[in-house]
């Protein structure tokens, strides 16, 4: 059984400033939706007080801290004179731990889909075991948020390390993972959350489990070829710019691409986030594109999410945080897109 | 629902349909309404049906022109790039044109991405589009979950509130220094004409920047573009950015680093903008689309700015006139030599 404590705000930010001890502890930084700080949409918590956590997911996803824009792989030199010339050196690693407050549910969804194709990639390991996600369940939804209908729920703890649910003023926090028990051994001020309170979330999470459909296991029935050859895909693509603000803002995109960038005589190869819209993005070396037509580059973002990946992961690779549906120029909706996928025969 | 904007809706849905029906046009770029309150979706309409779903509102935002080559293109029949054009009259395509959007067609007619005869203008006269942005800070962020538009006024209602908002309080900023809200190319006209709008200072955002010092300017700039994530819907959005491989997707050789260094960042929106320059209608598309907030209008209005104070012409209003940038005078400006 879970840990659960009860905690009033003051001993929640309590907890916060003594995690900021050995942690750097980030939250949800609306600001003016511009700026470095808030770039990421998280800023480093002050020690000061606990930014109110909107209803729905914050503007970006926590996508920055595992998929850094770049990602330095390695380091290697150009000196003519330097004996290790163009040889790779492993980049220093970024040490630095991190605890990521306010998420909602479905952000940490995204990484705990995201770790499934980096399950044995060094660099994303790496940053996952240096960052403790303490979530946000949600009691209120927005009218773009579809969790439910892609495997998930606004009480979803796929890869949360300590789930937080707000019960009149209080914070009721579950425990989920050693990582999670480590925050909070030590952290003190916080007693363990009443009878009423753990009937209260239990009741709240069981009213929440309600699945509104089964799209991943629906779409896996259906014949591949069948969905990518469906009508509907023409219309979509004649509304879509090509933009990559869906993929961007996306917490489940994590395609990259590779590049050596050079400065002087000394070099590093970088990783940085690419995008299936961008007709670079399939182009093979001899000029030849498979994927040359904007039709052809916008169902591979949805097939890859809704078909590809449930076919070999299991899961959707979408988590309805519905960033994509609010951000799209041209409102294309991909509950739409879903609801024409599952009505293919 | 406004009776202005639901009259033109109509015109445009019996025309498209006629001009569907009778073949005179394959495919018609328009509207309809978006899935969310208060958005509009491009779309193409193909047949006589689709003219029904067709929409003209103040949150049509995105500038339709964009569509246009590469669809005008995607209706000649498959041909090898060194083969000729087959004989004969090409299939038309029909597009909705408010001002600024008509001036953008002019622009791709005398850039030689179209052909006039492929394209039949439905003109309208606009009376501005809304800025989400405004009408989000007026309700304080909060999700809007019904808005329907009167003449002059939306009213916006969700979890706990409802408010009527008047129309001019939260038009986009280019729509409301527009000089040019009725269209210039036209074959047929849906709606009225709108009157011009009575506009004092039409740059007033780039007198601000212009009024600071150089290191201010560096920095404002510097800040208002920290936020970008390089997705290129400004760019992609934009009825002028029709390069078959844009400079920032070169890679032999690669003029711009592909990551969120400011150096190259910078780079981008300062070398989009002059791309730009002398062409761009003040449509507005680039600033409404782009997800982070960046007013990079700013620059491309700085830049037809110049461009009428050197050029004495603007983009796309007379179609006589020679593009700025593009001809050469041998009474042209040369004070920048040495």
């Amino acid at each position: 059984m879970n840990k659960i404590y009860g905690l009033e705000r003051a001993d929640l930010e309590k907890w916060l400033s003594r995690w900021s001890e050995k942690s750097t502890v980030y939250c949800p930084d609306e600001g003016d939706g511009r700026g470095p700080a808030s770039f990421s949409g998280w800023k480093v918590w002050a020690g000061d007080v606990l930014p109110e956590i909107k209803p729905g997911p914050a503007k970006c996803s926590i996508k920055t801290f595992y998929f850094p824009q770049p990602e330095s792989l390695h380091t290697f030199s150009t000196a003519s004179d330097d004996p290790d010339a163009f040889l790779l050196m492993e980049a220093e690693r970024d040490r630095s731990a991190n605890v990521l407050v306010g998420l909602r549910p479905c952000d940490a969804r995204a990484v705990y889909l995201n770790g499934l194709p980096y399950s044995k990639d060094p660099y994303f390991q790496h940053r996952d075991s240096r960052t403790t996600l303490v979530g946000f369940s949600c009691l209120e939804q927005c009218s773009t948020c579809f969790c439910q209908e892609v495997g998930g729920s606004p009480f979803d703890t796929h890869r949360l390390d300590i789930a937080i649910t707000e019960i009149k003023g209080r914070f009721i926090a579950e425990v989920l993972s050693e990582r999670g028990e480590a925050l909070v051994d030590g952290a003190g001020g916080a007693g363990p959350a009443s009878d009423k309170e753990i009937a209260e979330l239990d009741r709240l999470k069981n009213e929440a489990k309600v699945l509104k459909s089964d799209s991943g296991e629906n779409l896996k029935a259906k014949e591949l070829m069948a969905l990518y050859n469906a009508g509907f895909w023409d219309s979509v693509a004649d509304s879509c710019l090509n933009c990559g603000a869906c993929t961007f803002l996306c917490p489940t995109c994590y395609c990259f691409d590779i590049q050596d960038e050079v400065v002087g005589n000394k070099g590093r190869r970088i990783r940085y986030w690419d995008s299936c819209m961008f007709p670079l993005y399939s182009q093979h070396a001899s000029g030849h594109n498979p994927r040359g037509m904007k039709m052809q580059r916008v169902r591979n973002r949805f097939m890859h999410k809704l078909k590809y990946f449930p076919d070999r992961f299991g899961p959707l690779s979408c988590v309805g945080c519905g960033r994509c549906i609010r951000e799209c120029p041209v409102n294309i909706d991909i509950r739409e897109v879903l609801k024409d996928l599952l009505g293919v025969e | 629902m406004s009776q202005i904007n639901s009259k033109i809706t109509e015109e445009i849905r019996s025309k498209v349909k006629a001009l569907l029906s009778a073949e005179e046009i394959a495919a018609f770029v328009g509207f309809i309404d978006g899935t969310l309150p208060m958005t509009a979706r491009p779309f193409t309409a193909r047949s006589p049906e689709d003219a029904d779903r067709l929409v003209f509102n103040s949150f049509c935002v995105v500038n339709p022109a964009v569509y246009l080559p590469p669809l005008l293109k995607s209706l000649e029949p498959p041909r090898r790039p060194t083969d000729p054009l087959p004989e004969g009259p090409l299939p038309k395509v029909g597009i909705l044109a408010t001002g600024c959007w008509s001036r953008n067609i002019s622009i791709q007619l005398q850039e030689n991405q179209i052909a006039r005869e492929r394209v039949v203008v439905l003109g309208t006269g606009c009376r501005g589009m809304v800025d989400m942005r405004k009408v989000g800070s007026i309700i304080d962020g909060r999700e809007i979950e019904k808005a329907y538009e009167l003449d002059d006024r939306i009213s916006v209602s969700g979890k706990g509130f409802s408010e009527e908002i008047l129309l001019e309080d939260v038009l986009r900023d280019n729509c409301l220094t527009c000089i040019c809200p009725n269209p210039v190319i036209m074959d047929h006209r849906v709606g009225g004409q709108v009157p011009d709008r009575r506009v004092d200072n039409r740059f007033p955002f780039v007198d601000e920047i212009e009024s600071k010092s150089l290191d201010k300017r560096w920095e404002w700039f510097q800040n208002e573009i920290s936020s970008c994530i390089r997705c290129y819907a400004c760019r992609n959005v934009c009825p002028l950015c029709y390069c078959p491989t844009c400079f920032v997707d070169d890679s032999r050789p690669q003029w711009v680093g592909k990551s969120l260094d400011p150096a190259d960042t910078s780079i981008f929106h300062i070398l989009r903008a002059f791309h730009c320059a002398g062409r761009c209608t003040n449509c507005g598309s680039c600033e409404t689309v782009c997800p982070m907030g960046i007013n990079m209008r700013v620059l491309t209005s700085k830049l037809t700015k110049d461009v009428i104070d050197l050029y004495g012409t603007e983009a796309g209003v007379d179609s006589d006139a020679p593009l700025p940038l593009t001809t050469y005078s041998e009474t042209d400006r040369q004070d920048f030599m040495v």
